[in-house]
């Protein structure tokens, strides 16, 4: 069930925009299509990490709750 | 790619930018731009590149701080007084940002030392105060084909252009620099300290946007503004075929220096 993703980055606790600015390297290190998983805290990560991460062209496949924080599965745009 | 955890705090809002990122930035730590001039103008383009991380700054003067450079050179504060500009100038660079390798040079740029001095850096800006040396910067680079960024103030005007191989040059819309005392010197006419800021600034934004290669550079074309209404304008110029230093048959094959402005020599 679980997708392959390339790289998993856990995210609790790192505050915006350090969050969006630790995603965009990650994603900038893989080709297009591939995937990156994310954790993200509820709030201000999950309202402007996905927001900024669609704006830079890439896709969000998926996301999974997990207690106070989310499992965000991003497809790096081309 | 290998930013440290530190850099990308200290540079996490150039890399949010879609247009500078983790690549970006990185090519903005590996690159290297020279100031001339370490005064209105290379103030605060010398603040800004350091900021932003600019791998290797040289920056160039012979003078020595003067209390009237205070009103608008930033990066000079009173303790300096009388201390040499560039030494002044690396000390707040390299407080700013260690990641900043700084190069002083402190003289002026002639005919001679100018070549060797630009050719190993990626861009160049031209903050200097007289007509000789910009002519001089001008030729330079365009033998070298190297970029550079033309800048002039005067009162609560500015003007700036950007030379990129291949397209108009300063003596391509200048042929010749105006005669002696035609031109009045900021220290005859004056100049409103935040005017040179922006001036300046605008610089030290087109070696950024060169370094990273994105967005569409003063090339081709001359800014200028009037501060006291502000207003702003850009023109479009054209590369002259007959220019004498990047024409088809140029008749300045080599660099010359023009005599100093009389003011300039009681220095």
């Amino acid at each position: 069930m679980a997708e392959a993703f390339k790289k998993s980055l856990n995210l609790h606790g790192v505050a915006c925009p350090l969050n969006f600015v630790k995603t965009k390297l990650a994603l900038e290190e893989l080709a297009a299509g591939e995937l990156l998983e994310v954790i993200l805290d509820e709030g201000d990560a999950m309202l402007n990490v996905p927001r900024s991460v669609k704006e830079e062209g890439h896709k969000i496949v998926k996301v999974t709750p997990e207690g106070e924080t989310f499992k965000v599965l991003i497809e790096k745009g081309v | 790619m290998s930013l440290t955890e530190s850099q990308i705090e200290r540079y996490s809002r150039h890399i949010i930018l879609k247009d500078v990122g983790g690549a970006g930035q990185q090519k903005i730590l590996d690159s290297k731009v020279l100031i001339i001039g370490a005064g209105g103008l290379g103030a605060p383009a010398a603040l800004y590149l350091a900021a932003a991380g600019v791998g290797t700054i040289g920056i160039v003067d012979a003078d020595n701080v003067d209390l009237s450079n205070l009103q608008r050179q930033i990066i000079h504060f009173t303790p300096d007084v009388n201390q040499p500009k560039v030494e002044s100038a690396r000390q707040k660079m390299a407080e700013l940002n260690p990641d900043v390798k700084v190069i002083t040079y402190q003289t002026r740029v002639y005919s001679e030392n100018i070549s060797e001095m630009i050719k190993d850096y990626d861009f160049i800006i031209d903050g200097t105060d007289n007509f000789p040396t910009k002519f001089l910067i001008n030729d330079a680079c365009v033998l070298a084909g190297k970029p550079f960024s033309h800048g002039g103030i005067l009162r609560f005007n500015g003007q700036t252009l950007t030379y990129s191989p291949g397209h108009a040059c300063y003596r391509c819309i200048f042929p010749e620099p105006p005669p002696k005392g035609a031109v009045p010197t900021c220290s005859q006419a004056g100049i409103l300290g935040a005017v040179a800021g922006m001036l300046g600034t605008i610089q030290a934004a087109e070696a950024l946007r060169c370094i990273i290669g994105k967005g569409k550079l003063l090339t081709d074309r001359l800014l200028t503004f009037n501060a006291l209404d502000m207003d702003f304008r850009t023109i479009n110029i054209r590369k002259n075929p007959n220019c004498a230093i990047c024409g088809a048959n140029p008749s300045i094959t080599e660099l010359v220096d023009y005599e100093p402005p009389a003011c300039d020599l009681k220095r």
